[in-house]
């Protein structure tokens, strides 16, 4: 028989967690030291590392600068290795440019750019190992790595996927979740205010649906931001046990 | 609670590829079962006194069955004494991974609420998960993974009672299994054993499946067929050309024969023919097949001859076997008439359901094996094990295969069910329903929980949304006795000389709301289906007949359809609106006819009936002149005794003008919704389409037109239309319609579909180039998606997910016209029932016929009066055979000195045969023309005094 049984009568997934549920998160910071921020992140096996420099003086062609904020650039590769099939993926593909894009926009959103006039944020990610929810674990790593970097934000970004299958909403959809047919929506959330970042989703999905979706996605969001919260803090206490000494 | 464990797997899709997939294990998975304190399910299904009296076990079990239990043994899980079943998802996994159909029936168990049987996730709970071991087969894993849970439960069941008497059982019928198993300190029994030792359940038995170690044993040594090939060997063959994969379908007439439907387009041959017992090895009808090709030398031709399987007993079978293939081959074909030829190599997938038949008792009075034959010619006997044979017999009965050994003459099956007695009337529609797999179960209170609180009325809401046309002239015409009302019509004049011509479907959509339990009935039954005095509704009956059926005097909700025509009736505007009518009249089609002819009647009624009429013939003119058929089949009408429901008499249906009025309009209706909603929506409009046929379907038809020196002209529709207008012949004034019915029989099936999955929209028929089912809400679920459709592009409804998913909508129309075939095939049964019962009480009868077709060894006859056909044989097992000579040119039999062309008149006697209780059918011979040996005397003319022999 063709196609996975996405969720089981039982209301189990595919890898045994229900519905609303996440998958584990794993997270460091500091994880380069020449980097002015930067943070490692596990979100099951999807595996991302973001690094950020500034807030500096904006390099190459002045004109780019804007003189009421800061410039933030972002850009998004994968490793060669990061899918089942090795493959190179040369810089500046369309996937890739429009993913760096939708990044620029999220943290255009949620950093203080207005703090740094005439200055160039530098944002770089890279998918490590992918297993759905990229973009998701792009954000989280890089409002990590922002955070680590000491640049004034409003909020964490959190950002996490949804699905929809026989009629149930589910958070964080895997790499089977997502290519077994389906919507797919991602979400980008400021949790403390509600705000929506960025809101992605590019298949069909009846206008009644919607709102349930938007509903799990940001349930997960909040969830996430717990998640993201912890390892901040825990990340702090280490910092300062080194720094008290 | 979440443990993250990862694992490898390797996959073959094209390459080798590695696929990495977190698998979390749990520990909130619970056991399910009542006396389970520790676990905290808020619903247990697992009873707490799960009692079943047996032999083996005397304390409550619950069973754990594996994987080839389920598989094979569905029949036995499925009957309402098993309850209690711990079901594991290894297994639900492997059944679904091997069987589409077993996992549906497993899975329609498991949410009966009554069979509580529990499914376990036993590869997510943390105590039950295992992972494959260096060299351990995917099989003997899960083999291991049962067993593992099985422990689990054995253990947690202890724990949760203190050692009390519940104890888990697994079945299986793997000897290895079951050793390791007993190892562990698990009881475990046989499928057989368990069911055996079940106390006072004695049927049960006979509806297990043989187990292949069984069938060893009631089979003889002989190998009879060739050993079917494995699946890769297949696989590779059909992909280096070798072999070809199809459908098999039986041949009705004749058992030695089949054809296989190659799946792969644009291959070389789309038809593949097989002969002979060796060839079609061990395919059932509808199995699908691999199929080796013969070099052309050993192509032959279709034999033209009928052949029934009819051998008493079995053991001596095989001689006459033999003899007859050779008969089948002796076949002094042209080249012309040779068809790709091969044989069966492998069997890809089985397509066996539980058929429907009756028993045929062994001649030893003892013994426990028979065999069985299906109601449906084109299924092999089978042969089933049961004690009740005595019982049994002269009972309609079901049974399902479960193998067919290579040493077999028939394949081995059991027993299911038992239907009633055979002949009578509730047991036989019962069989040709559940042949034809038509839903006919009453309505679950959950379908009924939907729909409307008696007494009902329009409420002000609706007042206010629809548009009142009460005031208007509606009245409806139908067949006599119908009920279920779902088209009235009207037509004024306006002030400006045009007229006003309106057509209100009853609105079903709008008691019918999407995706309740009421919605998804109906979706699955798809068709109301008629049959000789009883209806199998669609919705139920409050709906059919009363509050959507637009009866007169009283006000309903309408969905009308009103053009602005002129005179000439074409159309200037077309209106949908929904609204509230008020049926002044509900005529039949002859009390229609009379107003209109009675030109002393003037009321409104007449008035606009008359109207209707008129525009209706200029409609159907200008519809012909497009070059749309008329085609012809003949159809009988029984008239029912009300008290026995026995038929008293026959006529064919006669059609009026305001038949075909209605019919107009309807279609006009049709059409202009089909263009409105593809408009709308382009993607997902229903639609339906007429293909038009191959040109080789006509052969038949252009050769029978020259044997009486006539031309038809099959290039298109309207060229046929008007050949078919033209062929006539004098003094035979009903040879255009025996033309018209062999033309009938060339088209292909109209179908549904889904306007975003299709390019080609064309009605042939109607010579449309788009067309849709709008006009029958209460009978068929297409037009109550059309009415949604329609609805929600004026407005007057809110879309759904599912109405805009072309995907959905797809898989709906396939079973949509897949129900609609069925319950067409169930009519035709239903009527060839009724027309035997018919004739049993008539004894018999001599009448004149026309030779529809001609075959090998016999004749084909259409009775016109009673619409019926019937064979003629010229070969007979007890009688030397007269001298044939078939030409396949004409194509014309000859008998002896006299040569039968198509169309000939005949005179034959009708009578029923009765010998074969299961297969009644009508028996003709012939009367005229007179050939010495072959025709019968006229019979006496008093019929009456054979009657007591015809009846049983």
């Amino acid at each position: 028989m063709a196609g996975l049984e996405l969720l089981s009568d039982q209301g189990y997934r595919l890898d045994g967690r229900k519905a609303p549920e996440l998958r584990k998160l794993q997270a460091r910071m500091s994880v380069f030291a020449q980097a002015d921020g930067s943070a490692y992140l596990e979100q099951g096996n999807t595996k991302a590392l973001a690094v950020v420099y500034g807030p500096h003086e904006t390099r190459g062609s002045r004109s780019k600068s804007l003189h009421d904020r800061a410039v933030i650039n972002c850009q998004y590769s994968m490793a060669t290795f990061s899918t089942a099939e090795r493959k190179r993926r040369p810089h500046g593909d369309r996937k890739s440019s429009e993913m760096s894009l939708h990044l620029k926009q999220t943290f255009e959103a949620a950093v203080l750019t207005e703090l740094y006039p005439r200055s160039q944020i530098d944002i770089y990610v890279k998918i490590l190992q992918a297993d759905g929810g990229n973009y998701s674990a792009c954000v989280n790593a890089a409002t990590l790595a922002l955070v680590d970097a000491g640049i004034p934000m409003r909020d964490y970004v959190c950002a996490c996927t949804a699905g929809f299958v026989e009629d149930t909403a589910l958070a964080d959809l895997c790499h089977a979740e997502e290519s077994g047919g389906g919507t797919s929506l991602a979400l980008a959330l400021l949790p403390r205010s509600g705000n929506i970042a960025l809101l992605q989703m590019d298949a069909r999905l009846h206008q009644d649906h919607l709102n349930a979706l938007m509903e799990a996605a940001m349930t997960a969001c909040k969830g996430l931001s717990k998640v993201l919260d912890g390892v901040v803090r825990q990340h702090l206490e280490e910092v300062s046990v080194l720094t008290s000494e | 609670m979440l443990k993250s464990k990862t694992f490898v797997k390797k996959t073959r899709s094209g390459g080798v590829l590695k696929i990495v997939r977190e698998h979390y294990l749990r520990d909130d998975i619970w056991c399910g079962s009542e006396v389970c304190k520790e676990c905290k399910d808020e619903a247990p299904v697992l009873q707490e006194d799960a009692c079943i009296e047996s032999n083996l076990c005397s304390y409550p079990h619950y069973l754990i069955p594996d994987t080839n239990v389920v598989l094979h043994q569905i029949d036995i899980l499925e009957d309402p004494l098993i309850r209690n079943i711990i079901i594991l998802q290894t297994v639900l996994q492997e059944v679904r991974h091997r069987s589409a159909t077993v996992y549906k029936r497993i899975k329609d168990a498991i949410h009966d609420k009554e069979k509580h049987f529990y499914t376990f996730t036993n590869e997510h709970h943390r105590e039950t998960f295992i992972e494959r071991e260096q060299g351990e087969s995917a099989n003997d894993r899960n083999d291991r993974a049962i067993r593992v849970a099985a422990k689990w439960y054995a253990d947690h069941l202890a724990k949760a009672t203190d050692n009390g008497p519940l104890k888990v059982v697994l079945l299986t019928n793997d000897r290895a299994n079951k050793e390791k198993a007993e190892h562990h300190g698990l009881i475990v029994y046989r499928c057989e054993e368990y069911i055996k030792s079940l106390i006072g359940n004695p049927e049960l038995v006979d509806r297990l499946a043989l187990t292949p170690d069984d069938q060893n044993e009631i089979t003889g040594s002989k190998l009879l067929f060739p050993e079917h090939l494995p699946l890769s060997r297949i696989q590779t063959g059909i992909k280096n050309g070798m072999f070809l994969q199809g459908t098999f379908h039986a041949n009705r007439d004749n058992y030695l024969e089949g054809t296989v439907f190659i799946h792969r387009e644009g291959a070389v041959t789309n038809e593949v023919l097989l002969q002979g017992f060796q060839n079609l090895n061990r395919a059932v009808h509808q199995d699908v097949v691999a199929v080796e090709l013969f070099p052309k030398e050993r192509w032959v031709a279709p034999s033209s001859v009928v052949l029934q399987d009819d051998n008493p007993d079995d053991e001596d079978a095989e001689e006459d076997e033999t003899e007859t293939e050779n008969k089948l081959k002796s076949v002094a074909s042209e080249s012309s008439a040779l068809k790709p030829t091969g044989r069966v190599v492998g069997i890809i997938k089985r397509n066996w359901r539980p058929f429907c038949g009756m028993l045929s008792q062994s001649q030893i009075k003892e013994a426990t094996r028979h065999l069985f034959t299906p109601a449906d010619r084109r299924i092999p006997r089978i042969r089933i094990e049961t004690r009740q044979a005595a019982t049994l017999v002269g009972q309609r009965i079901m049974v399902a295969i479960d193998g067919w050994p290579k040493n077999s003459r028939y394949p081995n099956g059991h027993f299911v069910k038992n239907l009633g007695t055979a002949g009578d009337k509730e047991t036989e529609t019962e069989v040709l329903l559940l042949e034809h797999d038509v839903p006919h179960q009453p309505f679950s209170q959950a379908v009924l929980s939907f729909l409307p609180k008696m007494p009902w009325s329009i409420s002000e809401e609706e007042l206010k949304v629809r548009a009142d046309l009460r005031h208007l002239f509606v009245c409806s015409v139908d067949p006599p006795g119908c009920t279920d009302i779902d088209d009235a019509l009207h037509c004024r004049e306006l002030e400006n000389g045009n007229l006003e011509v309106g057509v209100h479907i009853a609105d079903v959509s709008h008691f019918i709301r999407p995706g309740n339990a009421l919605d998804q009935e109906a979706a699955s039954r798809g068709t109301t289906v008629y049959l000789c005095g009883k209806r199998i509704d669609m919705v139920p009956e409050l709906l059919s007949s009363n509050l959507c059926s637009l009866r007169s005097n009283v006000e309903r909700l309408a969905f009308s359809c009103i053009w602005e025509m002129n005179n000439n009736a074409e159309i200037i505007k077309t209106h949908f609106t929904k609204s509230i009518i008020n049926s002044k009249a509900s005529l039949t089609y002859a009390e229609a006819q009379m107003r209109i002819d009675d030109t002393t009647m003037n009321d409104d009624i007449t008035k606009s009936l008359r109207g209707l009429n008129k525009l209706a013939k200029i409609l159907k003119g200008r519809r012909i002149d497009k070059g749309a058929l008329t085609l012809s089949s003949p159809e009988v009408r029984f008239h029912i005794d009300s008290e026995t429901h026995d038929p008293i008499d026959l006529q064919t249906k006669e059609l009026m003008e305001t038949n075909s009025m209605v019919e107009e309009f309807m279609l006009l209706a049709n059409i202009s919704v089909a263009q409105k909603i593809y408009d709308e929506f382009s993607e997902c409009a229903l639609l339906r389409k007429h293909p038009s046929p191959p040109p080789s379907n006509y052969d038949i038809l252009i050769k029978a037109a020259k044997s009486r020196d006539l031309e038809i002209h099959t290039d298109s529709a309207k060229a046929l239309a008007d050949s078919l207008n033209n062929a006539a012949i004098e003094r035979f004034p009903y040879f255009n319609t025996l033309l018209r019915i062999l033309a009938t029989r060339c088209m292909m099936q109209a179908v549904y579909f889904c306007s975003g999955m299709d390019n080609d929209f064309h009605h042939y028929g109607l010579a449309s180039p788009i067309y849709t089912h709008f006009t029958s809400p209460i009978r068929r679920y297409s037009d109550i998606i059309v009415h949604r459709l329609l609805a929600v592009a004026m407005n007057a409804d809110s879309t759904y997910p599912d109405l805009m998913d072309k995907h959905k909508q797809s898989a709906l129309c396939s079973n949509l016209n897949y129900r609609h075939k069925m319950a067409q095939y169930a009519q035709r049964a239903s009527v060839a029932f009724h027309t035997q019962l018919f004739f049993k009480n008539r004894g018999i009868i001599n009448e004149e016929g026309f030779i529809l077709f001609v075959r090998k060894n016999a004749i084909i006859i259409l009775i016109p009066k009673f619409g019926l056909e019937g064979t003629v044989f010229f070969e007979n097992k007890d009688k030397p055979s007269p001298h044939l000579t078939f030409d396949t040119e004409g194509p014309t039999l000859k008998v002896e000195e006299h040569t039968f062309h198509m169309f000939d008149k005949v005179k034959v006697t009708i009578s029923l045969d009765a010998s074969n209780i299961q297969h009644q059918r009508i028996r003709m011979a012939l009367i005229e023309p007179v050939i010495p040996g072959v025709s019968v005397p006229v019979p006496e003319s008093e019929p009456e005094a054979k009657k007591p022999k015809l009846d049983r």
